[in-house]
């Protein structure tokens, strides 16, 4: 009876273990992933994937994956799906190769610029969630063809049939804002635990990792705000809010529209910001850019803990999501694995992911 | 008697040619319990939907604390505070007990770029708030898809009230409750009332109106029957108002006075 359960209920819940509100954290599935992945590779792989320029190796790509990932688990949250996250990255990366390379802006009008052209798409995205009601499933999937499209037609136009644009390096060489979106930052601290000894160097004396590459410094700062905002900002409720229940949002007063146009908007910048980190990295943007990353980061939240059906989840979840990512990526070349075992390690991840936050989604609403 | 907080007089709605609501004359006091009672498609959801301005009336007059008013939107009619708790209660269960209830109206602190959501003392008045309820928290960050229903129930109500309810209608709230959390819910509304709120309590269910009405208001094909004050009449004359009087009499004869 219903009734008795709620009295009996009272006494089980106040023996509630550490392990198990442990258990209810959506992060918790990420970071027991990462802890299973790091012992395997410990045991099967090289042990240079464990020095500091092996952790770089993996924590680059993971970065680059885990800016997109993040954003698309406040999406997720939010009740909504992106499936043009990849394609926006060839997108963005298109204007940011024109706007620099063709228009010859220095970064600080070519960045905004690019930024803003995302988030309008994006917005526009939204925009047509809202006001048509369909699922963003299959709004995002037309926009995933439009933008690859106009990417490819773009370029071409731009650099006279070629889908590929360069000579993007020598257009922001020199610029002050470029270190904050290329290379390693914090040099000097490595330069001087080299001349400590404290880091592996080269016989020139100079460290063999000269710096932490600034996606990973992007990543983490973007993890971080994320965060604060879902768990300490008005905003971050309103979010949980809409994805949760967005009828139930709306009546109580949350700006629902308003936060799903941001939450679009967010999501695309973010595709943006990876397009301009790795355009310039690369020297050059090509159609093919961001090519299925878009599976990659909705995975990646989903590792992470978001559920599917929206209102759950988290974007340290995400964080580590994405290391996992990396880890497996990179990982597997250390191994005597043939490389190509990642896809099948991916769609196991992925499973167990789903089945693992159903099972703490139903403990979390005590459905039964 | 005191005045109403609200008096709606001859109340009309007509949509197209279906007339949903034909003459409601309804008011109710500060700390009082009005109870409104009707059989399914009797009018009640149309009249609650006016009274907390989600639908225009076609004609009549509303009296807001004795001055005439007419609301736009919902939102108007919780400023004024007439607040509402509808069946769905506008809970989401993945959410924390205290997320919930200042869902949409979170307290802040900081300024600016650091304005944030003021979690402790969110935490500290929902479950300061819940426990004047009766109900004692594990703790405020217990996702309310882990209440039972009658406590989902009492955090809406608490909702309301702490933001300033004045009147409070609930939407047949134990339609879908047990028996233990159906008397839960009714001293829920019995202490609100002691706080000088007005209680609209629709329902079908005549016992449990019963226990907690000052005044009984029947509404039968879209008109209302009367009001009565409590202890003026029976639980079986209230029954039979709301269905009309016919065949009921007969039925519940036949099934033994359990209707």
């Amino acid at each position: 009876m219903a009734t008795d359960a709620s009295v009996v209920k009272d006494e089980r819940i106040k023996a509630e273990s550490f392990v198990a509100r442990l258990m209810k954290r959506p992060e918790l599935g990420a970071i027991g992933g990462v802890i299973l992945v790091t012992v395997f590779f410990m045991i099967t792989a090289d042990s240079a994937m464990f020095t500091l320029s092996g952790i770089m190796n993996f924590m680059t790509p993971a970065a680059q994956l885990g800016i997109l990932g993040i954003a698309a688990a406040m999406l997720m949250i939010g009740g909504e799906f992106d499936l043009s996250i990849g394609s926006m990255v060839a997108f963005a990366g298109m204007i940011f190769g024109v706007l620099t390379v063709n228009a010859g802006l220095p970064l600080i009008a070519a960045i905004p610029l690019t930024l803003a052209f995302a988030a309008s798409i994006g917005a526009a995205n939204g925009m047509i969630v809202i006001r048509t009601g369909l699922p963003s499933f299959i709004v995002t999937l037309a926009s995933l063809f439009i933008l690859r499209g106009v990417s490819l037609v773009g370029l071409k136009l731009f650099t006279d049939g070629s889908t590929q644009l360069r000579g993007v390096r020598d257009a922001v060489e020199g610029d002050f804002l470029t270190p904050v979106f290329s290379g390693e930052a914090f040099g000097f601290v490595f330069r001087a635990l080299a001349e400590m000894g404290l880091v592996d160097t080269f016989k020139s004396g100079l460290p063999k990792v000269p710096g932490i590459p600034v996606e990973i410094i992007w990543f983490i700062l973007i993890a971080l705000l994320a965060t604060y905002v879902l768990l300490r900002t008005s905003a971050g409720n309103w979010i949980f809010a809409t994805g949760g229940d967005s009828n139930a949002a709306q009546n109580s007063g949350v700006p629902v529209r308003r936060v799903k146009i941001s939450l679009f908007m967010v999501t695309a910048m973010a595709a943006a910001l990876v397009a301009i980190i790795t355009v310039i990295d690369a020297g050059s943007t090509d159609a093919r850019r961001g090519f299925m990353k878009e599976f990659e980061a909705i995975i990646t939240a989903v590792i992470g803990g978001c559920l599917l059906t929206g209102g759950y989840g988290s974007a340290i979840g995400a964080f580590f999501g994405a290391i996992i990512f990396g880890m497996v990526t990179i990982g597997l070349t250390y191994t005597d694995f043939d490389q190509d075992w990642f896809q099948v390690f991916l769609g196991g991840m992925l499973l167990i992911a789903v089945v693992f936050n159903n099972v703490i989604r139903k403990r979390v609403t005590g459905e039964r | 008697m005191t005045d109403p907080i609200i008096h709606m007089e001859n109340i009309k709605k007509h949509f197209g040619n279906v007339i949903a609501l034909n003459g409601v004359t309804f008011d109710v006091t500060p700390g009082e319990c009005h109870c409104l009672l009707g059989d399914n498609g009797a009018g009640k959801s149309t009249f609650i939907k006016t009274m907390s301005g989600v639908h225009k009336p076609t004609a009549g007059s509303i009296n807001f604390e004795g001055k005439p008013l007419s609301f736009n939107s919902p939102r108007d009619a919780m400023e004024a505070g007439i607040a509402t708790v509808f069946q769905d209660l506008a809970m989401i269960p993945l959410m924390s007990v205290t997320r919930n209830f200042f869902m949409g109206r979170e307290p802040t602190k900081g300024r600016g770029v650091l304005k944030r959501f003021d979690l402790d003392t969110a935490n500290e008045i929902c479950v300061e708030e819940m426990r004047k309820m009766g109900i004692n928290l594990r703790g405020p960050d217990q996702a309310v898809g882990t209440l039972s229903g009658g406590e989902r129930q009492t955090v809406a109500i608490a909702r309301a009230v702490y933001f300033g309810a004045k009147v409070l209608i609930l939407d047949e709230p134990t339609s879908a409750l047990g028996v233990r959390q159906t008397s839960n819910v009714l001293s829920t509304i019995a202490r609100v009332r002691e706080q000088g709120v007005g209680v609209v309590f629709i329902s079908h269910n005549v016992r449990h109106a019963m226990a907690v009405g000052d005044r009984f208001t029947v509404l039968n094909r879209g008109q209302t029957l009367g009001t009565a004050v409590k202890g003026k009449i029976t639980a079986s004359e209230l029954q039979d108002m709301m269905a009309g009087g016919q065949e009921l009499a007969q039925l519940e004869g036949s099934l033994g006075g359990t209707v």
